[in-house]
């Protein structure tokens, strides 16, 4: 009984002891805004602490990293100016064109516009534009049309007054086919151009 | 075969070039510094970031970064975090992504990088290492005492 007690008062004493001299470090994990499966692996000393849900924490001290439950105050008041300073998310478009030629689809005029106001919104932006053909014709004049599609993405974001030295536009042909299919096929899916803002 | 060499070549030459351009500074706010080769820079929106690059806050300072990944990094006051080491494909997603939280806060959210592979996203602490799994986290390094 004695020795009991003896053994759970040395335990308080080391956390107290550890919890003064050490806790430097920590690491909160946070929602997922994609709905994706959050999880990070903490490694230290060999030793490793997966995080694997919202808010799971873990302060690494000198002995063994300690796994804790954060709240939604504690990140707020230990990392709002981290997080106030967090950059827009990227945000992806995919505009169609029209068999062997550089100009939209109908369809995509509506994808433009929504382009044309994730642009806007951004202050600070670099664009990459991937211009991508369908599986007629031989690669070098898909990559020439591939090339040519995005110049055209590019050309339009000038109109709206988008220097060209924030877009970099490239022609990948036809390598990265969005619908898999065989060499020679037209697919109207495949002749594309994507678009990310950041 | 010897066709495909060259392209890969090519690949490569055209990498290491457009290595130097690895992400851009969206958001700054107070006083932000870039130590890069043993100069300190300030820093303002827009600047491009660069592989080895020390990015510092001061007391009133926080930045935000958004890498070619799309990976986003944002420190708050009184922070060092160093861009050690990146390699980024745009075409495969594959390649590497070190970067070191010395002092202060950090908010990560990852990208390409890290949803292509589990290994590929690293974050360092002095005393921990961070796998990076397709995952919104925080990072605290305070000061020693």
């Amino acid at each position: 009984m004695r020795t009991e007690r003896g053994v759970r008062a040395f335990a308080a004493l080391l956390a107290v002891l550890l919890a003064a001299c050490a806790t430097q470090e920590r690491v909160i994990l946070l929602p997922e805004a994609g709905g994706r499966t959050p999880s990070l692996a903490v490694s230290q000393h060999g030793r490793d602490v997966l995080l694997d849900h919202p808010y799971a924490a873990t302060e690494l001290t000198v002995a063994d990293p300690w796994r804790y439950e954060a709240t939604p105050q504690e990140v707020r008041d230990t990392f709002g100016a981290a997080l106030a300073a967090q950059p827009a998310r990227a945000a992806f478009f995919t505009l169609n064109f029209v068999e062997g030629s550089d100009q939209l689809t109908a369809d995509s005029a509506q994808a433009l516009e929504a382009m044309f106001a994730e642009v806007a919104k951004r202050p600070v932006r670099d664009i990459v534009v991937i211009g991508h053909t369908d599986a007629v014709g031989s690669d070098e004049y898909n990559d020439q049309l591939a090339l040519k599609r995005a110049q055209a993405v590019r050309a339009m974001l000038a109109t709206r007054g988008i220097p060209e030295q924030d877009i970099v536009a490239v022609g990948r042909g036809k390598r990265e086919l969005l619908v898999p299919t065989p060499d020679g096929v037209a697919e109207p899916r495949n002749r594309r151009v994507e678009i990310v803002v950041r | 075969m010897h066709r495909m060499i060259v392209v890969a070549w090519l690949l490569g030459i055209a990498t290491l070039a457009h290595g130097a351009d690895i992400g851009q500074v969206k958001v700054v706010k107070g006083h932000v510094t870039i130590e890069r080769a043993g100069r300190s820079i300030p820093v303002t929106a827009g600047m491009r970031v660069e592989a080895s690059d020390v990015v510092k806050t001061g007391a009133d300072g926080s930045v935000g970064i958004t890498m070619t990944d799309n990976s986003l990094l944002s420190a708050g006051p009184d922070s060092v975090l160093a861009l050690d080491r990146y390699e980024f494909d745009d075409v495969t997603s594959a390649g590497r992504f070190d970067a070191s939280l010395r002092q202060g806060t950090l908010a990560v959210v990852s990208g390409r990088l890290a949803k292509q592979s589990g290994d590929a996203m690293k974050v360092h602490t002095p005393s921990a290492i961070l796998g990076v799994r397709g995952t919104e986290f925080v990072v605290r390094v305070g000061d020693a005492h």
